[in-house]
């Protein structure tokens, strides 16, 4: 199937992008019966390949906190014939880049390689998704490095804020710890558990591809065969979903450093709610839209508390919420959570004028078509979306769903969704004025 | 040496018909503004940068972080425009803007949709000679800062070690001061500070105009002259002569210690050439020299100190070439558990100093050329790095052909050349080495 897409031509009036914008995605499936995204692009020869596998950092088994996570920093360490030096060594040589990225939903993989040296490309990085060698010496290499990271992470403020706010919103949950793992169970981990982890989380059932670059479609279905077509049908089950447990209040962590960092959120609802693109627009208003927004202009603009501070929508598999985040000096900080606690009651009680609504979505449609520039962003744009269960036609329709929400619909999502009391706030460092 | 890879490199021009210099014009308005236009028709967006030649290491001893500031308050009012105005029309327009400042420029930019350009330069233009600094701002964006530098700087203990061993590197040089300013003196700013340093700088013969995108020169010629062209250049602007680094004599050492550290590393930086127009020889043996010590996983560093035996758990490399005046070469080492400061730092100058005796391995001089050759190719995925890359060298002091040169002088690049600018600039008494550590870590071995 071939969809001809085309950005904002229904909102050309307002915002005339031209038809060129339009990004042609083919939806293919391979002779080995792999699915896949692709916009061909010849003007340069290189591909842009991503490959998503669900699960990710979540899918550790009990007791082996940071398996999964070592496992795919271990991929390109070694694998078929060649351990890690000549991986490296054959990589570079074909000038091919593969970055392997974990997180809480999935193992991401962003390769890109030349035209002319494609087959030799696709052959080492099927070596490192599907026979990773997981040699003694690049264990304990790799294994001190992540080791090292956690370390630095018990004394980083940044770090400290995250791990206590995902504690305490997701408790017993693999979203309520670092998918890094703690030095304990990092230092336990063996082979077999990394070996374990790799056939539960690199498998075709959880997997989403998209292609962009010098291919065709036939090319990139053999290709893909190749790559892709031995790895193991079924992988482990995913993690059960989680109702994320907000209790309101301000809770600090003590911690010696002269800006106290802070994270807050509450209970929110993702794209597959009927009320999501309400909801995003509270948000974009609120804190999302970085200078232009409620909480940027009452902190730092109005009374200069810090530098930024933001919110955001998190649609994760397992659970959604909002979220944001401020830095403010240790005794400047209480008075910046209070302002963020007043906006969030006054958009609660009051919503958001008509020139926010327009300004909103002129802002939220004008930016959605520039973030396809590029053979690298739209792959990665695509690969996500199909993640996220979205169609192709998401891509057309997106801003005629933003355009179709009225200011009653963002503020009666306001008074439903947007609960004060329950805007739960983590501060680390040494604040002037709060206590737990 | 380029012959030697004759072979490889008409491979990679053949592939490329339409090679990245072709994307590029460059001309000059009559007020001496520099205009460049990068072209890439994919999609129809453009981004719109205004570079001054003018950053924290041109300003006035006593005002430290007074570019960066001004940088903030160009976001406030003009005769023209609201304050926040400017920004509040990017973002209805669906567009982002920002700004950034360095040691030697300070540049703005918006990324639009591309038939927006012309209202992106209407309001360019209007505040690089319009701004009317308000009393009541400098209070409040001077908080600002001062909140951005605890985020970047006070919060983070390798920040504050990186300050203190670059103020310890450069002897004269106002390199030696951060950009974002010392904080006692950021606290001092006033508007009066701001003003000054707007008025030497902010002129049409100090900017460079770099507009990427699905664009005609043309087009953008004629809009340029229209909107930049008509402004009045500043006939008092001085040629940026600097206090230049006198002979350093002696090698520096430092210790810093903060209980937030929880792994410590040595980090070592000499004084090291920088690309300039016309010679960019060194600038690329310097280049290679690093990437050859401690460019990536088959680098020299990693092979020694990680694989073959295992003191440290990271190592590297580091030179950036693109600087108005001297800049470093970068060595650093993380130690494995259980390995000192000191050995590591042993191991890492045993490291080095074997590396000059062994000399370069040809195939991985060969593979880091290649890279370098795709790296082009890939380059052209995004024309927004493209526009940074010319940006930031012309603001540097380079012209356009030495930017387009600069790939081939890489490729140039001989054993030989390696071996002796690593010879010239890996001396002792040029340098300064820091050691990064806790607060109760023992010094002893």
């Amino acid at each position: 199937m071939i969809l001809r897409l085309v950005f904002a031509l229904s909102i050309a009036l307002t915002f005339a992008v031209p038809a060129r914008a339009g990004v042609e995605v083919q939806e293919i499936t391979s002779p080995g019966g792999i699915d896949a995204w692709l916009v061909e692009e010849r003007s340069i020869p290189f591909v842009a390949l991503e490959l998503r596998f669900k699960g990710g950092g979540s899918l550790d088994a009990p007791g082996k906190r940071g398996a999964t996570a070592l496992m795919t920093h271990l991929l390109e360490e070694g694998a078929g014939d060649r351990d890690a030096r000549a991986f490296a060594r054959a990589a570079e040589g074909l000038a091919a880049s593969f970055k392997f990225r974990i997180s809480d939903d999935n193992i991401s993989v962003s390769a890109k390689f030349l035209t002319e040296n494609r087959d030799e490309a696709v052959a080492l990085l099927r070596d490192a998704l599907g026979n990773p060698r997981f040699d003694t010496d690049a264990i304990e290499r790799v294994r001190a490095q992540v080791l090292s990271g956690i370390r630095s992470d018990l004394k980083d403020p940044d770090a400290i804020a995250g791990r206590t706010f995902d504690a305490m919103v997701f408790g017993d949950h693999p979203y309520g710890s670092n998918h890094d793992g703690t030095e304990h169970s990092v230092a336990a981990l063996t082979r077999d558990d990394l070996a374990a982890a790799h056939r539960g989380a690199i498998a075709r059932d959880r997997l989403f591809i998209s292609a962009v670059g010098d291919i065709s479609a036939d090319e990139l279905g053999q290709m893909l065969d190749i790559l892709l077509g031995d790895l193991p049908e079924n992988g482990a089950p995913m993690a059960a979903s989680v109702t994320p447990s907000f209790s309101g209040g301000v809770h600090v962590t003590d911690f010696e450093t002269p800006q106290s960092v802070v994270l807050f959120g509450q209970p929110g609802i993702g794209l597959d709610h009927p009320d999501f693109f309400p909801a995003y627009i509270i948000d974009t208003v609120l804190g999302g839209s970085g200078q232009e927004s409620r909480l940027m202009r009452e902190v730092r603009e109005k009374r200069g508390l810090t530098y930024g501070v933001y919110t955001y929508t998190v649609d994760k598999d397992h659970a959604d919420y909002m979220a944001g985040s401020v830095a403010s000096a240790n005794d400047r900080v209480a008075e910046a959570i209070a302002v963020i606690q007043d906006e969030w009651q006054k958009m609660r009680d009051r919503g958001i004028t008509e020139q926010e609504l327009e300004d909103a979505k002129t802002y939220l449609t004008g930016a959605y078509p520039l973030r396809f520039d590029g053979n690298g962003p739209i792959a990665r744009i695509m690969a996500n979306m199909q993640a996220s269960d979205m169609q192709i036609d998401y891509i057309a329709n997106r801003n005629d769903r933003i355009n179709a929400v009225t200011l009653d619909e963002v503020n009666r999502v306001a008074r439903e969704l947007l609960d004060p009391k329950r805007l739960t706030f983590v501060v680390v460092g040494q604040p002037a004025g709060l206590s737990n | 040496m380029k012959q030697l890879f004759a072979a490889l490199s008409a491979m990679i021009a053949l592939a490329l018909p339409a090679w990245a210099n072709d994307q590029i014009t460059h001309f000059t308005l009559d007020n001496g503004m520099d205009v460049l236009v990068i072209e890439d028709h994919r999609a129809p967006v453009v981004v719109h940068m205004v570079w001054y030649r003018a950053g924290s290491a041109d300003e006035t001893p006593g005002v430290s972080g007074v570019a960066h500031f001004l940088e903030h308050l160009l976001f406030k009012a003009t005769e023209n425009l609201e304050s926040g105005e400017l920004s509040a029309t990017v973002a209805r327009n669906g567009g982002r803007d920002n700004a950034f400042t360095s040691y030697d420029y300070t540049g703005y930019y918006q990324r639009v949709a591309a038939d927006r350009l012309e209202l992106m330069m209407r309001m360019e233009s209007d505040r690089m000679v319009n701004l009317r600094l308000d009393e009541n701002d400098i209070a409040t964006e001077r908080d600002v800062i001062i909140e951005e530098r605890n985020q970047r700087v006070e919060n983070n203990p390798s920040s504050l070690f990186r300050e203190q061993k670059n103020a310890a590197l450069y002897l004269n040089h106002r390199y030696g001061v951060p950009v974002i300013g010392w904080r006692h003196e950021m606290e001092g700013l006033t508007l009066d500070a701001a003003q000054a340093y707007y008025d030497e700088f902010y002129a049409p013969n100090n900017a460079i105009l770099v507009v990427a995108g699905d664009v005609m020169p043309d087009k953008v010629r004629d809009l340029a002259q229209a909107y930049y062209g008509v402004l009045e250049s500043n006939p008092a602007l001085e040629p940026r002569n600097r206090p230049s680094e006198p002979r350093q004599m002696a090698e520096r050492r430092m210790m810093y210690r903060d209980a937030r550290v929880a792994q410590p590393y040595v980090s070592r930086s000499y004084i090291a050439p920088e690309r300039d127009p016309g010679d960019q020889k060194k600038a690329a043996a310097l280049v290679m020299l690093a990437e050859l010590l401690g460019g990536g996983q088959t680098s020299w560093l990693t092979e020694k100190l990680q694989f073959e035996t295992q003191t440290a758990v990271y190592t590297g490399a580091f030179y950036d070439g693109l600087s108005l005046d001297d800049t470093s070469f970068t060595l650093f080492i993380v130690p494995a558990q259980g390995v000192t400061l000191q050995q590591a730092e042993d191991a890492m100058d045993k490291a080095v100093a074997d590396f000059l005796e062994a000399g370069v391995d040809a195939d991985q001089l060969a593979r880091i050329k290649f890279q370098l050759h795709a790296a082009q190719v890939y380059a052209r995925d995004n024309v927004e790095s493209l526009a940074n890359r010319y940006g930031e060298a012309l603001a540097s002091g380079l012209r356009v052909e030495d930017v387009q040169a600069w790939p081939d002088v890489l490729q140039s690049v001989t054993e030989e050349d390696i071996l002796t600018a690593a010879r010239e600039v890996l001396v002792r008494k040029h340098s300064v080495t820091g050691w990064l550590m806790s607060d109760t870590q023992e010094v002893s071995q």
